[in-house]
């Protein structure tokens, strides 16, 4: 079964007289239960097919399905429906809501979703503390570091229990120690709870936990290959 | 969707307090919209009272009772008989606080030196006063003393234009019933001063049954003028005194009876409206500035809520529930601080000063703010109501951004 299918995916930017390649007809296929890493240079185009597979971002050709939703022909409010009901989402710079607490932003989601305040509640801190947060569930991120408000981010994104979780760069921000602590969070909740992933980053280590590793330069998929998982050296 | 509206709530209230000194200026402004909304409005009622009162004064009586055809003729022959029956009843009954019965008709009043056409007022003098509508200002003499009375009291402006004063016989000339001329020799036993010199000019006061004897009419009189305690609300009792006058007799509310006081009444509520809009107009663009502020500066939270999933409806509701707090605050504020302004003021505001010449437009120069709840009401309904409309724009622009692009933005 397939968690995602990208078929022929085109999508290119324009800057003023400058035309810049996006993804090059990208054709890609994720299947349910999985751990992939999109890997590549800067520029290369994981952020814009992260954006496509979640529906945030539309192609100019090609088709997305997630499940058994083709996204391209998705209207807004539908698009907007189908994020909140089905996919986590870490973004690469931007994440948590200033004026929440680091407890509100997780529950943020569920919140919309209409989850009951008990269950919210439980779940929120359920996974705050899966990330290290304990006790710091009242901050806002203003008093939290950078990688405390990834992690942050990371909670929010597992806590409504996607079906898929789609990460941009979710260990930019946090040490080695965190980065691993992470990576083995992700690790778990895939397996025990047979949640997709699907994470672009450049960082070495991340790319080790990775069942399924691919290669991305300038919009095109330049190798894809299978991989045993192995634990990233601290 | 409860939860989600609840999100929405507190995030427009914490964002609120995020640029408080923004947010203090715009709640100042709005506050002080509010306020002279409501204080504009009061002062306005306050000098339709008085215009409106003073109007009713030369009326006088907020009801009158004629024969039917007394108001396009009102001579001698177009007179009435006393009241009697049901219709005497009705007049004792609340909200009627008093009533006078009056023989009213045009004469010709003629000293040594002059005549001038006048209106011959045969009154009952303590019916008058417990009506209000006896002079209140004699500067010589005395009112009458009774119905017999055979003296008449006249205005100062018209003793000056017949050239003659008190205790000096003036002549009284009108027909009879019988088209022959009825006149009779008075001696002026007091002078009063009206708030307008018209007033002084036409009316002239005699005692009822002294005027009764001279046009020979008998017991008869020429209306019935009845108050209450409130001129607005005069529609509510007059209908009584309709059904209990019977078929035979007119009866006019005075809003029928000058339609130009009435129309002034009426045009008020217009007049508030509008001038509620115009200050809201000019207060709309500091909300609408300061929406707009706040939704650029929140751009990539708004587009971080757009991408994990949130509604751009709720994105709407948001700006929109914050847009309500802003005014939901400033109005309270508009409100309590013109309650307790115009509560303070109620007394009266002196502006002689730097009004000369407001006696002219039958105003006098203190100014007497009328607190209405419908006001407060109305500017509360127009704050609301325009508030919203305003901050669709920002609001609807909000919910349009594109996510990906919001949460890139630098
Ligand atoms: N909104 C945009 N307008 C113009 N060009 C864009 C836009 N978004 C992306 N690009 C360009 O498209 C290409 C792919 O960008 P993308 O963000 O997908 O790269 P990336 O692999 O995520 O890079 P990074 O590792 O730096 O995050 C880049 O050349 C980028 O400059
Ligand atoms: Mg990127």
């Amino acid at each position: 079964m397939s968690a995602i299918i990208c078929k022929e995916l085109c999508k290119t930017f324009h800057q003023g007289e400058q035309v810049i390649t996006g993804l090059d007809h990208v054709s890609i296929e994720i299947k349910k239960g999985s751990f992939t890493c999109l890997s590549g240079p800067s520029g290369s185009g994981k952020t814009t097919l992260l954006n496509a597979m979640g529906g945030l971002d539309t192609p100019d050709s090609g088709e997305i399905w997630v499940g058994d939703t083709r996204l391209d022909t998705l209207a807004r409010g539908a698009l907007a429906d189908m994020r909140l009901h089905n996919i986590g989402f870490v973004f690469q710079a931007y994440n948590l809501i200033p004026v929440l607490s680091a407890r509100e932003n997780v529950e943020f989601v569920m919140q919309v979703q209409g989850v009951a305040k008990g269950e919210r509640r439980r779940r929120s801190d359920e996974v705050l503390a899966e990330v290290g947060l304990q006790g710091m569930e009242d901050r806002l991120p203003s008093q939290l570091s950078g990688g405390q408000q990834q992690r942050v981010a990371v909670a929010r994104a597992i806590a409504s229990k996607p079906k898929l979780v789609l990460a941009d760069e979710p260990t930019a921000n946090l040490d080695s120690k965190s980065a691993a602590e992470l990576m083995a969070l992700f690790e778990s909740l895939n397996e025990q709870h047979g949640i997709t992933f699907v994470i672009a980053t450049h960082d070495v280590r991340v790319m080790g936990y990775a069942r399924r590793l691919i290669s991305m330069r300038d919009g095109l998929i330049i190798s894809d290959e299978a991989q045993q998982s192995h634990s990233m050296v601290v | 969707m409860n939860a989600s509206w609840l999100v929405v709530a507190t995030l427009a209230w914490r964002n609120l307090w995020r640029n408080y000194r923004r947010t203090l200026i715009i709640l100042a402004t709005i506050t002080l919209g509010v306020w002279s909304m409501i204080f504009m409005s009061a002062l306005m009622r306050g000098m339709v009272d008085e215009i409106v009162r003073n109007g009713l004064e030369t009326l006088p009586g907020e009801v009158q009772v004629h024969a039917p055809a007394y108001r396009r003729d009102p001579s001698v022959v177009n007179s009435m008989a006393m009241p009697d029956g049901d219709f005497l009843q009705a007049l004792g009954e609340s909200p009627v606080v008093a009533w006078a019965a009056r023989v009213r008709v045009p004469a010709v009043i003629s000293s040594e030196r002059d005549s001038r056409g006048v209106v011959l007022l045969g009154v009952d003098p303590s019916a008058e006063s417990a009506l209000g509508s006896a002079p209140d200002n004699l500067v010589e003499g005395r009112f009458l003393l009774g119905v017999d009375d055979k003296g008449v009291v006249i205005g100062a402006s018209l003793a000056k234009r017949l050239e003659t004063s008190l205790g000096k016989r003036i002549v009284l000339m009108s027909q009879n019933p019988d088209n022959d001329v009825a006149d009779r020799g008075a001696r002026i036993v007091g002078i009063y001063k009206a708030r307008l010199p018209g007033t002084e000019d036409i009316y002239v006061y005699a005692g009822r049954a002294a005027t009764q004897k001279m046009l020979a009419m008998g017991e008869q009189i020429s209306e019935v003028a009845v108050t209450a305690d409130d001129y607005r609300a005069v529609q509510s009792w007059y209908p009584n005194i309709l059904e209990a006058a019977g078929d035979e007799l007119e009866v006019l509310p005075w809003t029928a009876l000058d339609t130009f006081l009435s129309s002034m009444l009426a045009v008020q509520d217009g007049f508030a409206l509008v001038f509620m809009v115009v200050v809201f107009l000019a207060l709309s663009f500091g909300l609408v500035n300061t929406l707009v502020m706040a939704v650029f500066e929140r751009v990539r939270e708004i587009g971080l809520m757009l991408a994990l999933g949130m509604k751009p409806a709720l994105i709407i509701g948001q700006v929109l529930v914050e847009s309500l707090y802003l005014l939901g605050l400033g109005l309270a504020a508009g409100n309590i601080i013109a309650y307790v302004s115009i509560r303070a003021l109620e007394n009266g505001i002196d502006i002689s000063s730097v009004a000369q010449g407001m006696e002219m437009m039958s105003m006098s120069p203190v100014l007497y703010p009328a607190l209405r709840f419908s006001d407060m009401l109305m500017s509360t309904a127009v704050v609301i109501v325009l508030g919203l409309a305003a901050s669709l724009l920002p609001a609807w622009k909000a919910s349009r951004l594109d996510p990906v692009k919001a949460l890139t933005k630098t």
